[in-house]
């Protein structure tokens, strides 16, 4: 079931990619990036994981295309076409070798959705039998994010501010 | 799963792969953002049809509403770079 149909939908994404990296301007590029992280958005969805395509189809089609653009904006290039070099021969021949190694090692992996797999069985028992006693939070991955790992979700916050600041102060208009 | 829900999303697909031609060759930019406002509405149907599938589709929803959302401000951002640029 799950195969049928992200072969159409992974498809999709490698020609977006691709599109990317070959198109020859630098607009055309941001367009297509954006259309390839809605399709991952549309992958995640379709393995069952909603928070995580939201995020994607979120941040990663909206939010980037528009601080791709704003960026491409205000630093107004005068020529946005990319003039690019060949690739070296190596990367050709080694990126392919990669891949293939890469494929190979998936036939390690356990499969999708398996209840005894050792992400499954380590520590999320764990957490699925006690978060309820410990934090009186009723969502599991909210507990773990706001109790369990409270400090490190504060320091991440604190990241994303400071570069909210940062957007902020390079995007800001000049008010004369 | 449904016979007809898979036929459903294999005809989005199919329309979304004719909306990336003009997205990937298109020769000006406006047929590049036309194509991907096109893309854009077929993918939250996508997402709407998948989360039928899922028999989930209050979260689905959700996820479709706040794209269209943040594509509307790409769409208005990408208006605003070609006006500003004062080129198509």
């Amino acid at each position: 079931m799950t195969l049928s149909y992200e072969l159409p939908l992974l498809l999709l994404l490698l020609l977006t990619a691709c599109a990317a990296v070959l198109v020859k301007d630098l607009i055309s590029a941001v367009l297509i990036l954006g259309s390839y992280s809605f399709f991952l958005a549309l992958v995640w969805a379709w393995l069952g994981a909603p928070d995580v395509a939201f995020v994607e189809a979120v941040v990663g089609a909206g939010l980037a295309t528009v601080f791709f653009l704003l960026t491409l904006l205000s630093t107004a290039p005068k020529d946005t076409h990319i003039r690019r070099h060949a690739p070296p021969k190596a990367a050709m021949l080694l990126l392919p070798l990669l891949a293939a190694l890469l494929l190979y090692a998936t036939s390690d992996l356990p499969r999708f959705g398996d209840p005894q797999s050792p992400a499954s069985v380590h520590v999320s028992p764990h957490y699925l039998k006690n978060s309820l006693a410990d934090t009186r939070t009723t969502n599991v991955v909210t507990a773990v994010l706001m109790d369990y790992r409270a400090l490190d979700t504060l320091i991440e916050t604190a990241v994303v501010f400071t570069a909210g600041i940062a957007c902020w102060l390079l995007l800001r208009r000049d008010v004369k | 799963m449904q016979l007809p829900l898979l036929i459903v999303l294999d005809l989005l697909v199919v329309l979304i792969l004719m909306y990336l031609f003009r997205v990937v060759r298109g020769p000006t930019l406006c047929d590049r953002v036309l194509g991907l406002n096109g893309i854009s509405t077929k993918a939250i149907l996508l997402l709407i049809v998948i989360g039928t599938v899922y028999e989930r589709v209050e979260v689905f929803v959700d996820i479709a509403t706040g794209y269209a959302l943040l594509n509307l401000v790409g769409v208005l951002a990408i208006a605003k770079y070609l006006e500003r640029r004062g080129a198509a």
